[in-house]
């Protein structure tokens, strides 16, 4: 049983910030839907407004259909994975789980039988009688899952339940979190600021930033078209050219930098036009090697100053025009390379991968 | 307001907020300030209980002032212009207070920060568990232990006159020492715990930094150490100047006949004087004394009241 | 020898003589239980005897007042723990400036004076009781309850303390976990709040009983008709000490360190616990906990006292007592005979040098007994605090002696009450 989660114009302030600005989106019952972006752009807050523990200044939040004023979180079909997971320290792993059931007033053994379901649903058999503590890092996560599970919610919120974790565990329950939501078939609602997670997980992804819904789409979208400065920056890593726009055609523009002169794409209604401020960004698996330069466009001089291995890619830091720091990734093919530190090489610039966008706030570095 | 409590209702439930609400108001209320208030007007009024209670409640029932009056003045027929015996004994007993309170900071500074600073791991508990231990003994029992101690048969003049030091036993009771050592052992555990935690989250290093620089340890205690004690210190002896201006038990059981303490005076009106509203006018002023005390107190040292506790 | 280690010498010294002036007096009470002297003394020591405990138990009002203690102890506890539970969990939900003073107002409670509670309290109900018209028996003017609520006014604060200690270290995510699941407020406190604070309401229950059990400045004054436990050695100043009392100094004293020793274990386990809860790794056994309890000091102390108390218990179990009381009595009578003796031939002396100088005034002033003078006498009257009734033990074995040349009121052989002037 899944629902849609629909945020209607959502203003949430406080006394002396506001959190939430106009979140306005219908989340698909059964999706997998992320939240992305950095620490402090009201995507927690979000979250605890839609499970009932944030007032919101304005707006509604509509759950299945159903407006959700007025009704407590514990009325509401949402579950609900806190940060630090919250499990009940005094309580067995079986007790933990089965706790939703044990409020409603469930019978000893049908709640023993559901939390051995439960545990083999998360790959945890057998654990039911040990206390919380004893359990591993990665062991509690999927009871808090499986907790969460037992209340059988239409919508289960996840904050960050990754953050905790080192890395091979995290791609471990990555994958893992990501076959539980299509088993259960329930909506999840996912909070991350790792967007490697949000891309390998999500069917859609929200990226927020100070407390405004910047993009929405398909990790694809996102990557490949993104539609702000900071969406461009903070998904996966870009090179940004600042510059101004000289030429505007269908599709295409042309912005006048400090590499010179560079062809980008535009974003589908961009509201871009001759003279404006704008960046363009280059991933750096956009950028490769020319030997001169000839009439081939978007080709500027930067030099070597060191690279770094990292398996299935080289990755070169150069220093392009004006110094200016690029990041450049090669595939790693096996044969010797000459990218030794100070080499000068001619650098060239995808047109069609890369985007122009108008000027904005970047991400931090 | 009304939305505060709108939204109080809302985040604990019905059952856990009436709870919450209604028990602390009885106790706040109900047993404390409405007592007072009730004592308060009631230092106001005459004696009729005892005198013509069919006048409660009349119209001679009125307000009055005597009880205050008798307090600094005396009787009608006091041939002094003060009731010398009250007053007196009412500054006596905030003197000695204070008295005890200052033998009281300076007798458990020094354990106080030996515990919190020098002392490691099982001593300190050993030591903390020995202070703790004499007050769970009866606070009765101890004015008696200290009553066998002190008296003119008791073992400390035993003790002297074997060894030959005295003569003639000394009567403690009537020099008042068995009192002020008896109120200053009372509350030493009052004083030790605030200093205690004060000092012990004293970072050692800053301790070391002095010396370092070569500050003598009497000068490390005066600039680093007490200032930074201050809110403990001075919660110890709000502590124990209340309790001490407060004592009871300890002057009627081991108090000298010059030594009468003002709790005593108050004890006579209600129990052999019959006289309730005068007996409710200076504990009025008691507690009148003792507030303004501490909260001079406070100002002097520069606490804030919220730094007071266990 | 340098200045720093002179220092610690001094301040190690200076502990030392400040743990004797803590427990000094204490041993010595402890010590005079066993003397079987009329009143608790050291020395001269008569005879080692445990009677004084058999005393004890057979004072009808320290019984009666023990019992109204406990009884008002387990009230008080009952009234005062969730008080201050409630008081710590308002507390904790207050915006800050409400908070200030609401925290003023509570700690109020402790800090007032203890009489100012008692007096406050009976006039209020006392008044309350002519307000509504109600009969004197009713509980407005009965002592227990008075005594319980005068109590309970400033000992909730105490168990609000603990409480908001406790509380402190709750995760108050736990609470909004156990709401999303769909727990309604009341379950929540029950099941997750409640578990938590288990030992919390055990320290705050004890600490309420032993508060109320030792309190006397509230007491005295809300008990009305009825005594406690604390009311009656108080007025036993009135009527006379004896070692009844020490002896009943030594029972608690050792249930008290027995209460030390248990919660000392308590405590290690708890803290083992709580050690393990804080590793990701397994479960410290509470086995482990409770070898550490003996490499503990507090605890070998403790036991120790406790063996040799066994032991010397056992070892005297061979000691008549009766047989040397009778000595003691005698070697007394002796030693009395003899000074009568000495004091006659002064007293002829004296006399005869009298005859010879009419005008030197007569030196006999042996102080007698005043008889017949009020024996109830008021101590609390300003000039009256010596005042000392007849003692209801009474040494069958002693003589009255009113030579005594000390005149002390507390010897044992002059035990008719005296009222000693004022001689200011």
């Amino acid at each position: 049983m899944s629902a849609d989660v629909t945020l209607e114009n959502i203003w949430i302030r406080f006394d002396d910030f506001t959190a939430v600005k106009n979140a306005d989106i219908t989340i698909k019952g059964g999706e997998f839907f992320s939240f992305l972006g950095p620490s402090g752009c009201g995507k927690t807050t979000l979250l605890r407004a839609i499970s009932g523990f944030q007032e919101l200044s304005e707006g509604k939040v509509y759950i299945g259909g159903k407006d959700m004023a007025g009704i407590g979180p514990n009325k509401r079909p949402t579950a609900l994975i806190f940060q630090n997971l919250a499990l009940f320290p005094l309580m067995t792993v079986w007790e933990n789980i089965t706790f939703s059931l044990e409020v409603k007033g469930v019978g000893k053994a049908k709640r023993l039988k559901r939390a051995d379901e439960l545990l083999e649903l998360v790959a945890l058999p057998g654990q039911a009688d040990k206390m919380v503590n004893e359990l591993s890092g990665g062991q509690r996560q999927r009871v808090a899952v499986a907790r969460a599970l037992a209340a059988e919610p239409e919508v289960l919120l996840l904050d960050e339940p990754l953050s905790a974790l080192d890395l091979k565990l995290r791609q471990h329950l990555r994958t893992e979190l990501r076959e539980i939501q299509k088993r259960a078939g329930i909506t999840f609602i996912y909070i991350t600021h790792d967007q490697g997670e949000a891309l390998t997980m999500s069917d859609r992804i929200a990226v927020m930033r100070e407390g405004t819904i910047e993009q929405v789409g398909n990790g694809n979208m996102i990557y490949d078209h993104p539609e702000t400065a900071f969406v461009a920056s903070f998904v996966g890593e870009n090179n940004a050219f600042h510059g101004t726009v000289s030429k505007i055609s269908a599709g295409k523009t042309i912005v006048k930098t400090d590499a010179g002169e560079l062809e980008a794409t535009l974003t589908e209604g961009s509201r871009l036009s001759t003279g404006d401020k704008a960046i363009v960004f280059a991933r750096p698996e956009s950028m490769s090697f020319v030997n001169r330069k000839n009439s081939v466009k978007n080709v500027f001089k930067a030099k070597v100053v060191y690279q770094e291995f990292e398996g299935h890619f080289w990755h070169l830091i150069l220093s392009g025009p004006n110094d200016k720091k690029l990041k450049m990734s090669v595939i790693n093919s096996g044969s010797s390379h000459d990218y030794d530190e100070g080499t000068e090489l001619q650098v060239n610039v995808n047109s069609k991968l890369a985007v122009a966008l108008p000027s904005g706030p970047l991400a931090a570095e | 307001m009304i939305l505060w409590f709108k939204k109080f209702f809302l985040r604990n439930g019905i059952v856990l907020s009436l709870y919450m609400l209604l028990m602390t108001f009885t106790w706040i209320v109900v047993m404390f300030v409405l007592p007072q208030v009730f004592m308060f007007d009631f230092s106001f009024r005459f004696n009729w209980t005892q005198i013509d209670p069919s006048k409660i409640g009349g119209p001679e029932d009125v307000y009055t002032l005597q009880h205050y009056k008798f307090l600094l003045f005396g009787s009608p027929n006091n041939p002094d212009p003060f009731n010398v015996v009250d007053v007196t004994v009412f500054g006596r007993t905030i003197l000695a207070a204070v008295f005890v309170t200052l033998f009281d900071v300076i007798l458990c500074y020094p354990v106080a920060y030996y515990l919190a600073q020098v002392a490691k791991g099982g001593i300190t508990r050993l030591m903390m568990l020995s202070l703790i231990i004499p007050f769970w003994i009866n606070e009765l029992l101890r004015a008696f232990a200290f009553r066998i101690l002190f008296g003119e048969e008791g073992t400390i003049n035993n003790v002297l006159l074997y060894l030959g030091i005295l003569d003639q036993p000394i009567d403690y009771v009537r020099e008042n020492i068995a009192l002020y050592a008896g109120l200053g052992y009372a509350y030493i555990l009052l004083m030790i715990f605030p200093i205690y935690n004060a000092v012990e989250s004293l970072d050692r290093n800053q301790i070391e930094a002095a010396r370092d620089l070569g500050s003598p340890w009497w000068r490390i205690h005066w600039r680093v150490v007490i200032p930074f004690a201050k809110p403990g210190i001075t919660s110890g002896c709000t502590m124990v100047f209340m309790l001490s201006a407060g004592a009871l038990a300890l002057p009627q059981i081991i108090g000298g006949p010059s030594s009468l303490w003002f709790t005593q005076i108050i004890y006579q009106w209600f129990n052999t004087g019959s006289n309730w509203p005068r007996g409710s006018a200076y504990a009025m002023s008691l507690l009148v004394i003792c507030v303004i005390f501490v909260l001079l107190i406070m100002k002097v040292f520069k606490v804030k009241f919220g730094e007071i506790g266990r | 020898m340098n200045s720093a280690s002179i220092l610690k010498f001094f301040i190690s010294f200076y502990i030392v003589l400040f743990f004797a002036y803590l427990f000094g007096p204490l041993i010595v009470m402890s010590i005079t239980a066993f003397n079987s002297a009329g009143f608790p003394r050291l020395s001269p020591w008569d005879c080692f005897s445990t009677e004084w405990f058999g005393v004890l138990v057979n004072d009808a009002r320290m019984m009666a007042g023990f019992k109204n203690s406990l009884i008002i102890g387990i009230s008080v506890v009952l009234v005062s723990v969730p008080i201050g539970l409630a008081g710590a969990l308002l507390l904790a939900q207050l915006s800050n400036r409400v908070r200030q003073v609401y925290y003023t107002l509570t700690i109020s409670t402790i800090l007032v004076p203890g009489v100012v509670l008692g007096i406050s309290t009976l006039i209020f109900w006392d008044r309350m009781g002519m307000m509504f018209d109600v009969d004197y028996e009713s509980f407005f003017y009965d002592g227990i309850f008075l005594t319980i609520i005068g109590q309970s006014t400033f000992i909730s604060a105490y168990t609000m303390l603990v409480f908001m200690s406790r509380l402190q270290r709750f995760d108050p995510v736990l609470e909004e976990a156990a709401l999303d699941l769909g727990a309604t407020n009341v379950q929540t406190f029950r099941k997750i709040l409640l578990p938590f604070l288990k030992p919390a309401i055990g320290s705050a229950a004890v600490l309420a009983f032993l508060a109320s059990f030792e309190n006397y400045n509230t007491t005295v004054f809300t008990i009305v008709s009825e005594s406690t436990l604390t009311t009656v050695l108080a007025s036993k100043v009135r009527y006379g000490i004896n070692p009844s009392i020490s002896a009943l100094a030594v029972i608690i004293i050792t249930l008290t360190l027995c209460g030390a020793f248990v919660h000392e274990i308590l405590k290690r386990r708890e803290q083992a616990k709580e050690l393990a809860l804080k590793k990701e790794e397994k479960t410290v056994s509470v086995k482990s906990a409770s070898r550490g309890l003996l490499s503990n000091p507090v605890p070998m102390m403790v036991l120790l006292i406790f063996v040799a108390g066994l032991t010397t218990a056992w070892m005297a179990r061979g000691y008549d007592v009766q047989q040397c009381k009778i000595e003691v009595s005698e070697e007394k009578r002796k030693h009395q005979a003899e000074l009568s003796k000495i004091r006659r031939v002064e007293m002829e002396k004296k006399l005869e040098a009298q005859k010879t100088d009419t005008a030197s005034p007569s030196t006999v002033t042996t102080k007698k007994a005043a008889p017949g003078t009020n024996q109830y006498g008021n101590i609390f009257a300003p000039t009256n605090l010596e005042g000392q009734v007849e003692s209801e033990e009474t040494n069958p074995v002693t003589k009255k002696n009113t030579e005594n040349q000390y005149q002390n009121i507390f010897a044992p052989t002059n035990l008719e009450g005296q009222i000693k002037s004022e001689n200011e």
